[in-house]
């Protein structure tokens, strides 16, 4: 009976270590090959004609023009006439060509008319969107302490009401997080070869195994006939899910013309259409007692989703410190821009900007150290199991932030000619469990050893997570594992999002490993005349653990299996019974800036993550994912935005040269730390993609209220917004 | 805090020789760029629609048919299969196409391929065994990698520019190309490896 | 990208031959850093474009005893890396602002002072005015003009080299219709505010290049640049300024400040200059000079906060031109 756990920590040999990502050099050479970068025999290129409109409604449309255009091959409408389209940028038509010239002429050439409708994009102003008919009530939750006597219908009003008299301290603000785009640098797209009756789909996907599916029904084929393939994909952070609009017709277009189909969105059209997460905004008040322990809290925050409505769930308002006493409202407002996609930890950084500055605001106002404030409404974390981790990672943020000793109230910091500094922190949860996944390994009878699963590779380094995995199983060194995945016809492993694969992929080839050792250790308990439960497999040997000198070597244990592989495909079993993955992580961070007051420039001077993952499987890519979280954290707390025209619904800033984002001399120094003592360890591998990028927002827009003195209410803070906020507080 | 800087502006920095030696350099400007063209562009011709042309990419010449309008992005790409340089932007803003062009860093997607005719062009498949993607391996310095050839590159034109760049010259250097997951905490110490395994330690 | 011919000649009568005299049926390409984009996305599409990247004349940059030329196609590292570059500190620093290795080594000096704006009504096709500036009025203005904005245009000169310049008294020589056409010309008098779709935000016309930049020797004048950024990289700057000063015992007797990114060609700031004419350079006359410059400003409804910038990025300038800390970033 085999038994499904982890090494002890001093068994371990590969497990936990720093590992070089196995695909690292094709990435740097240029040699790993992207959706976009098939190029099939005699491949044609097809790109999007996006509406000009916000919202309009098509009233003609002409493709004859482009189809004379030379070099041009075909041309479909992708909307037919009378359609109502919701948002500039919605594919209105694709053309299909010999060259990027070509088509891009032939999609200059179409001629489409359009009746222009309402446009309503101001996601900020929820009193505009009321008027507008653009709002909708989206629930709320209420939740006192105290029971009502009898049946007062006012008792909600007046116990709110008594809570804020009572308070200590009272704070009450407006504060927001404008919508950002994924802004996969890879845009989305595929390359579709029809031939025979079959499609071959290069998609840029986090969904190897469940995009298949999805491609055939268009086609009038069924699953079995679609191959994806996916080696690797430049960026998805939760918007490459699906198979597309765009990717079906570069799949129907393929089986018309005969050829390979090649259709990437442009880079404008990838961030309008392909990706965004939601705005929120928020009028909160917050009361607390004199400790800064926060024993009420009003809310209504308004978020946009895009023109289906949707967004921010009332679920993460107020977030992870969750008052006894508490009311929170949630509005939908409904504008002209693309559905939001899962981004990223979805709603969790929105809930955490919103949440955690007014926490702080509570510190400013009765003059509190922030970390005390945090720590005393550690009390209040909604998730009591992770409540002690949470003070442990702030003493190892405060020590490697040196916190104290930096530390100043709000707005009294020695200034610096212009330049004042501050300090923040937020803290965050996520679940990350592992998801369902299958694996088969293969070992071969000259001892190679390979791994099949239909899983992807985000930039996360699955392929060395594998590799690791069945390297400390099989008692190999991690080169010796040769792993592919990118196929939909391995077996099925989900797809990449909420930090699920390393959970989900450490789980099924653990599994599989440990079954196919057990079948091979059958074989040489046989040959070496010891019960098969004794053997150990290390350091390339299969060795009786009573009597190491009873080994054999890797490679001659595996010409035991004769001229036959030893095939095993296992399938993981995360959950609660599952020893080798869990769920459920803390998360501290903290940011230093320097603000120029007269400039409103923000400057990162050095952020901490201290973050827990249960157990690691490979600490140089893991600390690389809380690297790149603070990076896109960054983004969204002092760059990144979509900018949308208040009166044409426009995109603006839909190119990299408009789209501000963090550079590398703009981060400043990050420092990582990964919380794992035994107890972590114990719980398995747990995900780790989201959670570091929650805390940015709030923790560097407290930084900068703790520098300033004054909230700068709205994210990304700009200078224009550093300045407006300075000359409004001023004033 | 930002420190003036007023190079040769002391009182007595206003030679006059200084002052023109900037003819010099400038010779040598000239000499630069007049690249030696190929036999095939000597006269001066108005060209259209499809031409068959040589480049000479990564050391090796090779025929790639385009159009004035193919930028050399597209011929690398689509006519040579080197996908390594990757179009990002439609401009030059984030780096993602980054080659060399006659030895100096460009946006091959803002190149037109027909100007790069007798010019040594360079991709980051050329630069396996290097040590600079080395580094970025060493250092994790990739995520989903699309980014990352142009980003060596980048750093290869920087660190051969600048062999004793500090982390105060690298955080200023390296701007020209962006990276969405977030790398460039990794790509910092990467290039200080370089540095050193060049002897400038 | 619209088909286009392409011709490479080899010398600039060579280059004028091939230049046609009608606007949009014919395009210079210098480092293509703007040009390239702009073709892709169909707002700009020539019939012919006209490459000078192979005449060796506009390449040089030669120094005399007065004045150091510059020739047109010479990139903007290549001017970082010649020593003359150290007489005018306001040159090198803007362009060491511009935070790409690619951009400065591809970018050459007359492409980056034809480049077009970057309004974003313009780069989504809607016209240089975008609708006779209504498009900018009515929409979002944040990165729009402060100052002389008072007609149809609202972009802003993207230049981020002619301010240091135009402070420092460059002269631009331009070339053309005719082989033997010259014209010397200020740099400051090259830019104009188009009051036409038909008219472009300089007075080349189609078939007029520039050739070269031309620079006097400082002559004992001290020069800065600032720009206000957002953040490293090739972004353009919110605000930038340039000062060049000449000072007699203690005080400034002579000053050009010039700002950038602020109206829809370099801005000149007169009451910056007379502000601190007459005054030794200190956070206070640099801080006058600031506010002076800002008196002027006619912000449009989102960019306020680029009058402070002015402001600051005045003084800053003035500072760093007179050797002294900014006190900020």
């Amino acid at each position: 009976m085999v038994e499904y756990v982890w090494p002890d920590k001093k068994d371990v040999s590969v497990l936990g270590g720093r590992h070089d990502k196995v695909d690292g050099a094709a990435k740097c050479t240029g040699t790993a090959k992207y959706s976009y970068d098939i190029n099939p025999d005699k491949v044609l290129i097809a790109r999007v004609l996006g509406c000009p409109l916000a919202h309009s409604k098509l009233k003609s449309l002409d493709l004859g023009p482009a189809e004379n255009v030379k070099g041009v091959v075909a041309a479909r409408a992708m909307k037919n006439v009378g359609d109502e389209i919701q948002w500039q940028g919605d594919p209105v038509a694709v053309v299909v060509g010999q060259t990027e010239g070509a088509v891009a002429e032939g999609l200059a050439a179409i001629k489409a008319d359009y009746e222009a409708l309402d446009v309503f994009v101001d996601d900020e102003n929820v009193e505009a969107a009321e008027s507008a008919g653009r709002a909708e009530k989206a629930g709320g939750k209420v939740q006192l302490a105290k029971e009502p006597k009898g049946d007062d219908p006012d008792f909600e009003e007046k116990e709110i009401e008594r809570l804020f008299r009572e308070a200590a301290a009272v704070v009450e603000g407006r504060y927001g997080i404008q919508a950002i785009t994924h802004m996969c640098l890879e845009p989305h797209g595929s390359t579709c070869d029809w031939k025979d009756g079959k499609l071959t789909a290069h998609l840029s996907t986090q969904n190897v195994s469940g995009t298949a599916g999805q491609f055939a029904s268009p086609l009038k084929i069924t699953a079995d006939d679609v191959t994806v393939h996916c080696d690797y994909i430049g960026g998805g952070f939760g918007s490459k899910f699906a198979v597309d609009r765009w990717d079906s017709m570069a799949a129907t277009l393929s089986k018309e013309l005969g050829r390979p189909v090649k259709l990437m969105l442009d880079r404008d059209l990838e961030l309008k259409n392909a990706g965004s997460r939601p705005s929120g905004f928020v009028d909160v008040k917050v009361g607390a007692n004199s400790e800064g322990v926060i024993t009420i809290w009003d809310s209504h925050h308004w978020t946009a989703g895009g023109f289906g409505g949707g967004g921010v769930n009332q679920s993460v308002v107020p977030y992870v410190i969750v008052p006894p006493n508490y009311r929170r409202r949630v509005t939908n407002v409904k504008i002209n821009a693309a559905p939001a996609r899962a981004w990223r930890a979805p709603n969790h950084p929105q809930g955490c900007a919103l949440s955690q500055t007014a926490i702080d605001d509570v510190a400013a106002k009765l003059g509190m150290n922030s970390y005390d404030v945090f720590l005393r409404n550690l009390a209040n974390v909604a998730d009591k199991d992770r409540a002690a981790v949470y003070a442990e990672e702030m003493k190892i943020a405060e020590g490697l932030m040196d916190w104290k000793s930096k530390w100043h109230p709000h707005g009294k910091g020695p200034k610096n000619g212009s330049i004042v500094s501050g300090l923040g922190m937020a803290i965050h949860t996520w679940g990350g469990g592992g998801h369902p996944s299958s694996c088969l390994v293969k070992i071969h009878p000259d001892g190679g050893v390979e791994a099949f699963l239909a899983s992807q590779d985000l930039g996360t380094g699955t392929r060395t997570v594998i590799a690791v995995v069945l390297a400390e199983t099989l008692g190999l060194p991690v080169g010796a594992i040769k792993v592919n995945i990118g196929n939909s016809k391995y077996p099925t492993s989900g797809p990449s999002g909420g930090s699920t694969t390393v959970g989900g992929v450490s789980e099924s080839s653990r599994r599989t490993g440990l079954d196919a050792l057990a079948k091979l250790f059958e074989k040489v308990g046989q040959k070496l005349g010891v019960a098969s439960d004794a053997l150990v497999a290390k350091n390339g040997r299969i060795a009786d653990k009573n009597n190491p000198q009873k080994s054999l070597s890797w490679n001659d244990a595996c010409s035991l299996l004769g001229m036959t592989p030893l095939e095993v495909q296992g399938r993981g079993a995360p959950g609660r019974n599952s020893k080798l993955s869990g769920s459920g992580v803390a998360g501290v961070q903290m940011a230093e800036v320097d603000v120029d007051r007269e400039t409103g420039v923000v400057k990162m001077k050095k952020m901490v993550a201290v973050q827990d993952m249960g157990l690691v499987v490979n600490r140089k890519t893991a600390e690389s994912q809380i690297y790149g979280a603070l990076v896109m954290g960054i983004a969204y707390a002092l760059f990144e935005e979509r900018i949308m025209d208040r009166k044409s619904g426009a995109f603006l800033n839909a190119e990299i040269a408009d789209y501000r984002l963090p550079r590398l001399g703009d981060i400043g120094q990050l420092v990582v730390e990964i919380y794992e003592p035994d107890s972590e360890r114990a719980r398995g591998v747990v995900g780790l993609g989201e959670p570091p990028v929650i805390s940015p927002g709030a923790a560097i827009s407290n930084a900068v209220a703790n520098a300033l003195g004054v909230r700068v209410p709205i994210l990304p803070m700009t200078p224009k917004r550093v300045l407006d906020t300075l000359k409004t507080r001023s004033a | 805090m930002n420190k003036p800087e007023q190079r040769a502006h002391g009182k007595q920095g206003f030679s006059r020789r200084a002052f023109l030696k900037g003819s010099g350099a400038a010779a040598a400007t000239a000499i630069t760029g007049a690249q030696g063209l190929a036999a095939e562009e000597q006269a001066t011709s108005v060209v259209s629609g499809m031409t068959t042309i040589t480049l000479t990419v990564n050391g090796k010449p090779q025929k790639v048919e385009v159009e004035p309008r193919t930028t050399l992005l597209e011929a690398l790409r689509y006519g040579l299969n080197l996908t390594g340089a990757k179009p990002i932007s439609v401009d030059g803003s984030s780096g993602g196409s980054t080659v060399f062009v006659g030895g100096k860093p460009a946006s091959a997607n803002t190149v037109l391929a027909i100007e790069c005719v007798g010019k040594p062009i360079q991709t980051a498949e050329s630069l396996e065994g290097d040590p600079v993607p080395a580094a970025f391996v060493d250092h994790d310095a990739s995520q989903c990698g699309f980014c990352t050839p142009g980003f060596v590159m980048a750093v290869k034109a920087f660190v051969t520019k600048h062999p004793k760049a500090t982390e105060a010259e690298i955080r200023q250097g390296l701007n020209g190309n962006l990276c969405r997951c977030g790398t460039y905490a990794e790509i910092i110490p990467a290039v200080l490896d370089v540095l050193k395994g060049a002897g400038n330690g | 990208m619209k088909a286009f011919e392409y011709a490479a000649p080899r010398t600039e009568r060579e280059v004028l031959e091939l230049l046609a005299a009608e606007r949009g049926k014919t395009e210079v390409l210098a480092g293509g850093t703007d040009l390239v984009g702009l073709m892709k996305k169909m707002i700009v599409t020539p019939d012919r474009v006209v490459s000078l990247s192979r005449v060796d004349s506009l390449r040089s940059i030669e120094a005399d005893s007065t004045s150091v030329r510059i020739g047109a196609m010479v990139t903007l590292e290549d001017l970082l890396d010649n020593p003359v570059s150290e007489f005018f500190p306001a040159v090198r620093q803007a362009i060491s602002a511009l935070g790409s290795l690619q951009l400065r080594s591809q970018g050459t000096l007359g492409g980056e002072l034809c480049q077009r704006p970057r309004c974003w009504y313009f780069r989504a096709g809607q016209g240089l005015l975008a609708h006779r500036g209504k498009d900018v009025v009515e929409g979002d203005n944040r990165y729009h003009a402060i100052f002389g904005n008072s007609g149809a245009a609202k972009f802003v000169c993207p230049s981020r080299l002619a301010p240091a310049l135009i402070a420092l008294d460059a002269r631009v020589r331009v070339i053309g219709p005719g082989e033997d056409d010259e014209t010397l010309m200020p740099l400051e008098a090259f830019f104009r505010t188009p009051k036409s779709e038909h008219q472009r935000e300089h007075l080349l016309e189609p078939n007029q290049i520039v050739a070269q930049v031309i620079l006097p020797h400082p002559e004992g004048r001290t020069s800065a640049s600032y720009e206000v950024q957002h953040g490293a990289g090739p972004d353009y700057p919110l605000v930038a300024a340039a000062a060049s000063i000449l000072t007699h015992a203690g005080a400034v007797v002579e000053a050009r400040i010039v700002l950038g990114q602020v109206a829809p060609t370099p801005w000149i700031s007169r009451e910056a200059s007379e502000a601190i004419v007459g005054r030794p350079v200190t956070y206070e006359s640099a801080e006058a000079a600031g506010e002076a410059a800002a008196s002027v400003a006619t912000p449009l409804a989102h960019n306020d906060y680029k009058v402070q910038l002015a402001k600051v990025a005045v003084k800053r300038s003035l500072l760093l031109a007179a050797g002294l800390e900014t006190g900020g970033f």
